[in-house]
Formats: C-alpha cells, sequence, structure tokens
C-alpha cells in the first residue's frame, strides 16, 4: 500500500475513481432492472400500431388498445384467472404449513434442526425440469394432472422454503418472556399464539403470503408442464408466444411482471429480515 | 391460603446439574427472597415453582395441591418477568387485563379490578398508552399490575427490579413490599442483590450451586451464616476470616491473640470470623497494618492486614487513621462467629 502521508492526492484520486467506479455500477445495475421494465410499459401503454412501429415514442401514450386486445384474446381471461387462484391457494398452503414449520424452529431445540434449516434451503437445490416428469406421471396416476390444485400443491413445495425463513425470522424477533407470560395469565400454547404472538407478527405473515403469491405468480415451468386445459397465465403467454402479435407479448409481460414488482416492493422489509438470518 | 412446598426438587440440563435436591417450605403470605449469585439456580427453582419449567425430579405443591404436573395458567400463580413482558400490542389497561379477559370475566369486572390495581401501582393515567411509550420504570408498574389483577395466590417475580437505575429500584423497592403486603399474597422473589433482599424478605434462601445454603431471616443470615458462602456472600463488605489454631479447652490463637471459641473434640484448625462493623481500637486485640482507608460519610472504611490476611473494618468516621499505622482492634466477643475450613459450615 501507498504511504497515505506522502501520497495524499494519490489517493484522493484513487477514492474518487473508486466512487466512480461505485456510481457507475449503480447506474448499470439500475439501466438492467429499470429498462425492460420501461419499455414494457411503454409498449403496453400504446396502441397496437404503434407497437409494431418504428422509431417507438419516449413516452406512452396511454392508449389502452393493446391491453383491451389482451382481454379479449381468447383463453386469456380464464388462463389469469387461474393464475389468481392457484397463487391463493398457493399463498394459503405454504402459511398453513411454513409458519408452524417457522415456529417450531424458533422456539424448540430438537435433534438435527441446523440440518433441517439446511435441507430446507436444499430443496431449492433441486432443478425442477428434473422433476417435472416424475412429478407429471404421479398426477396423472393421481387424478391432480391439470388441476389448479395439482399445480398449487407444486407452488406450495418451491415457496414453502420461503414461508418457513420469514416465520423462522419472524418468530425469533419475538420474545419468548411474552409467550410465557401469556402461559402464567392463563393461556394455553394455542391461545397465547393466537393472542399474543399471531398480532405481533401478523404484517410479516402477511409479506411472507405475498411472497409466496409472487412465486406462484411468476412460476412457469410446472405449470406448463402440468396443466393442458387449465392454464396459468404464464404456461398460456409461453404457449402462445409464436402465434401471438407483439402487442400482445407486451400486453402479457406487462400484467405478469407489475403486480409482482409491486407486492416485493410492498414487502421487501421483510425479505430483508429473512437473508439476515439465513446468513447466521 | 396458599403454602408452597418444594420437595426433593432436582434439575439437570443435560449432563449439568442445576438444583440439588431442594426441599424449602414457604408459609403463606411469607415473602421469600431466593438469593444467590447468577448461575446459582435460583431462576431455575422460580420457573419450577411457576411451571414453566419441569423439575427432573421431585414435587411442588401450591396451597396443599401437587402442582408440578398442572400447566402454568392452572396453578393459581402470577408472574413479573425481569424484562416485564409487557405486550407491545395491548394498551396498559389491556395487559393488566389480559388475564381477567382469558378467565372470560365481564367486562365491569375487568375495568374494576384493572382500575384498582392500577391505582395501587399508581399508573391510573396511563391506561389507555401502549408499551412503547412508557418508560422502564412505568413498564414495571404495569407488569407487577397486571400480576396482582390476577389475584393469586402466589405471586412470582424473577428479578423484577434488576433493569432499573439504582434510584427508581430503592423506590419501587419499598413500594412492592408495601403493596405485597397488602395483598396477603405468598411471594417468591429471585434477585442477586443482597440489599434488595435483606430490606424486603421476611425469609431469605441464600442459594448456592443449585442448593440452599441457608433459609432464614434477613438477620438470622445476616447475624449467624450458615456457611462461609453465606457469610462472604451476604454484607458489604463482607465478613473477614482469620484462621484460627486450637489452643486447647476452648481457647484459640487468632493472629497470635487468645481467644475464647468453641470446644471442638479434635485438633483441627477452625476459621475465625467477625463482621467488619463489629470492631472496636482497644489497647488488647488483633493487630492490624492500615493499608487503605476510605471515608464513606458516615463511617470509615479500613482495609488493613492482619497476620497476612486481607481485613476489613468499619470505624467511627472521627477516628484518626492513616494508611501505614499500626491499629489494635478488639472483636465484640458475643459477635466472633466460627467455620470449619474443611465442610465451610458454622461451628458452634
Amino acid at each position: 500500500m501507498t504511504n497515505v502521508a506522502t501520497d495524499a492526492p494519490a489517493a484522493k484520486d484513487t477514492r474518487s475513481a473508486g466512487r466512480a467506479l461505485y456510481v457507475a455500477g449503480v447506474v448499470l445495475l439500475c439501466a438492467w432492472v429499470l429498462v425492460p421494465i420501461y419499455f414494457l410499459t411503454i409498449n403496453t401503454l400504446s396502441s397496437p400500431e404503434t407497437v409494431n412501429s418504428f422509431p417507438k415514442p419516449f413516452f406512452p401514450e396511454f392508449d389502452l388498445g393493446s391491453l383491451t386486445f389482451f382481454a379479449n384474446f381468447a383463453g386469456m381471461l380464464s388462463a389469469l384467472k387461474n393464475s389468481v387462484i392457484v397463487a391463493a391457494m398457493t399463498m394459503v398452503m405454504s402459511i398453513a404449513i411454513g409458519a408452524p414449520a417457522g415456529y417450531a424452529l424458533s422456539r424448540f431445540d430438537f435433534r438435527g434442526k441446523e440440518l433441517f434449516r439446511l435441507l430446507i434451503l436444499l430443496t431449492r437445490a433441486f432443478p425442477l425440469p428434473l422433476l417435472a416428469l416424475p412429478l407429471a406421471v404421479m398426477f396423472i396416476q393421481t387424478g391432480l394432472d391439470d388441476t389448479t390444485f395439482g399445480l398449487a400443491l407444486v407452488h406450495t413445495t418451491l415457496a414453502l422454503p420461503f414461508a418457513v425463513l420469514i416465520t423462522f425470522s419472524l418468530f425469533s424477533g419475538i420474545p419468548l418472556e411474552l409467550e410465557e407470560a401469556a402461559w402464567t395469565l392463563g393461556c394455553t400454547r394455542f391461545t397465547a399464539f393466537t393472542k399474543v404472538v399471531l398480532p405481533l407478527i401478523l404484517p410479516g405473515i402477511t409479506a411472507s403470503a405475498i411472497f409466496a403469491f409472487v412465486i406462484s405468480w411468476n412460476e412457469v415451468f410446472a405449470a406448463a408442464v402440468l396443466t393442458i386445459e387449465n392454464r396459468t397465465l404464464t404456461a398460456f403467454l409461453l404457449q402462445s408466444l409464436d402465434t401471438s402479435p407483439l402487442h400482445l407479448k407486451f400486453a402479457g409481460g406487462f400484467i405478469l411482471v407489475v403486480p409482482a414488482l409491486i407486492f416485493i416492493f410492498a414487502v421487501r422489509k421483510y425479505l430483508f429480515a429473512m437473508w439476515g438470518i439465513a446468513n447466521r | 391460603m396458599a403454602e408452597i412446598q418444594i420437595k426433593n426438587v432436582a434439575k439437570k440440563f443435560g449432563e449439568y446439574q442445576a438444583l440439588h435436591d431442594i426441599n424449602l417450605t414457604i408459609a403463606d403470605q411469607e415473602f421469600m427472597v431466593l438469593l444467590g449469585a447468577s448461575g446459582c439456580g435460583k431462576t431455575t427453582l422460580l420457573r419450577i415453582i411457576c411451571g414453566l419449567e419441569t423439575a427432573t425430579t421431585g414435587e411442588v405443591w401450591i396451597g396443599g395441591r401437587r402442582v408440578d404436573h398442572l400447566a402454568p395458567k392452572d396453578r393459581g400463580i402470577a408472574m413479573v418477568f425481569q424484562n416485564y413482558a409487557v405486550f407491545p400490542h395491548l394498551t396498559v389497561f389491556e395487559n393488566i387485563g389480559f388475564g381477567l379477559r382469558m378467565q372470560k370475566l365481564p367486562d365491569d369486572e375487568v375495568k374494576k379490578r384493572v382500575e384498582r390495581v392500577a391505582g395501587l401501582m399508581h399508573i391510573e393515567m396511563l391506561l389507555k398508552r401502549y408499551s412503547g411509550e412508557l418508560s422502564g420504570g412505568q413498564r414495571q408498574r404495569v407488569a407487577v399490575a397486571r400480576a396482582l389483577a390476577m389475584e393469586p395466590d402466589v405471586i412470582l417475580m424473577d428479578e423484577p427490579l434488576s433493569n432499573l437505575d439504582a434510584l427508581l429500584r430503592m423506590e419501587m423497592r419499598a413500594e412492592l413490599k408495601g403493596v405485597l403486603a397488602e395483598s396477603k399474597t405468598t411471594a417468591v422473589y429471585v434477585t442477586h442483590d443482597q440489599v434488595e433482599a435483606m430490606s424486603m424478605a421476611d425469609r431469605i434462601s441464600v442459594m448456592h450451586k443449585g442448593e440452599i445454603v441457608q433459609a432464614a431471616t434477613p438477620i438470622e443470615v445476616y447475624r449467624n451464616p450458615a456457611a462461609e458462602f453465606v457469610a462472604s456472600f451476604i454484607g458489604n463488605p463482607p465478613m473477614n476470616f482469620l484462621p484460627a489454631e486450637n489452643a486447647g479447652d476452648g481457647k484459640w490463637t487468632v493472629a497470635g491473640n487468645v481467644v475464647d471459641g468453641p470446644r471442638t473434640g479434635t485438633n483441627r484448625p477452625l476459621q475465625f470470623a467477625i463482621r467488619p462493623e463489629d470492631m472496636q481500637p482497644a489497647d488488647q486485640g488483633l493487630p492490624a497494618k492500615v493499608r487503605i482507608v476510605e471515608p464513606l460519610g458516615a463511617h470509615l472504611l479500613v482495609t488493613c492486614d492482619v497476620g497476612g490476611a486481607l481485613f476489613r473494618a468499619v470505624l467511627d468516621s472521627d477516628m484518626q487513621v492513616k494508611p501505614g499505622e499500626m491499629l489494635t482492634l478488639a472483636p465484640q466477643p458475643d459477635r466472633v462467629r466460627w467455620f470449619d475450613p474443611e465442610t465451610t459450615k458454622a461451628v458452634a
């Protein structure tokens, strides 16, 4: 390293160069995320003619032509409905199963607890394509194929690790003393949970539920493999990708991306908490 | 009537023996303090009485009923926690009324009882606030009020004042004592603060390494410690110890002086013990070389060297004492205590 006393100007140069690099990096990353969203927005809010022409306008013209076309496209609305149903079921199931697991992880000491936490994350290590074929076979055997419930089951499996980890960090943030106080004041373990713990973690649970919703909403592979008639929006768009006009693709993309973006933005605080815990 | 009986209670955490065969009876309406250094098992014992911890072996009886298999809510107890455990999502009113609501008492009864205990604890004006808007001392009051509102047979307190500053602690100490005496409940109070223990307790159970070394009134514990640990743990500054050689016929040689002592059958040496305030400068007595003089206002705390051992004396502040001087300290004969260095127990 250079001597700070004699090389002060050089050090200053290095610092400002580092700062410039940092700013450039931030700008690049922001652009990476924002530019596609920007184009998506422009093209969605333009008439089909503008979408197919060149050059593009810099500001959207707020023409709902593309969106109307999207809404009237055969099967699109039922696909949207399926997406909402599957995501809602995923949300309910992953919280119903994940929250008790998170509670157990934070409150009880049991053998293999650390291993269990690791295994939860490892479920994400299996690539879905690897599981898709056996899953499809099993679903056909049990009659779960091409149903929203069957797909919600798969999506729950995907969302569950996050639900467990987020709720684990939430429960760990509630002092055990509060529960113990409730027990001495006439509560059972269950009523202490509903009267003391639940009200305190409800915002976090909501965030975790929304995250599960988004995971299901964005998922395309399992949806494409496991459904035929009852496609979700992602699978439906994928299926009609090469046959549909440009403005339909943009409108579909917009409808997919925007809710997910808004939801994730709303719950970002809790997602950071989850990573904070997972890094421990 | 709620007498607490603890019979042969032992607790193991894995291989670690936290409590060894505890036997203790706490009388109805008695204020019992469990006193000891951290890790001595006092909180574990309290939690076993409460039901938040289960004893590995032994029985807990409250009011003539065996309770060790019951959930905390069925034991007729209320607990005040060290960190107050005031529910952050409820107002002070709903916190105090929480247990009453769980008992499904009618609204007007809840209101009556909450307002009564809030008055006792001087927090009537805080009833609409949330815990986040309260100071530590106020939270402490809410926690005590919540326990009192249950009108329990037994109230259990786990270092309830340890998170308060010194002045507030002194104020709460006196207030708690008054309120609890009035409520006529049996109280078990855990603390590591001997001043708290001495000033509040009807009886103190001094605990050490998972055992109760002595359970007696504060004055008894102070004057007649049952073991060396009690003598050195209680009292500030603690009791002085000097080795004593048996000179036969009930006489003992302490730092070159011959003192009257117990007649033991053997020739084993004993420990001579005396409280710092139980000594007077005199012509005859223990030769003490003064090391440090600390004026404390009412008294002088004089640290000296007697026969090579550290020795403290509390003398009148008018005394002219300087470091390096020699003093002759005469122990008050009826305040001298003797301990067997092998068993560390008191010898009569």
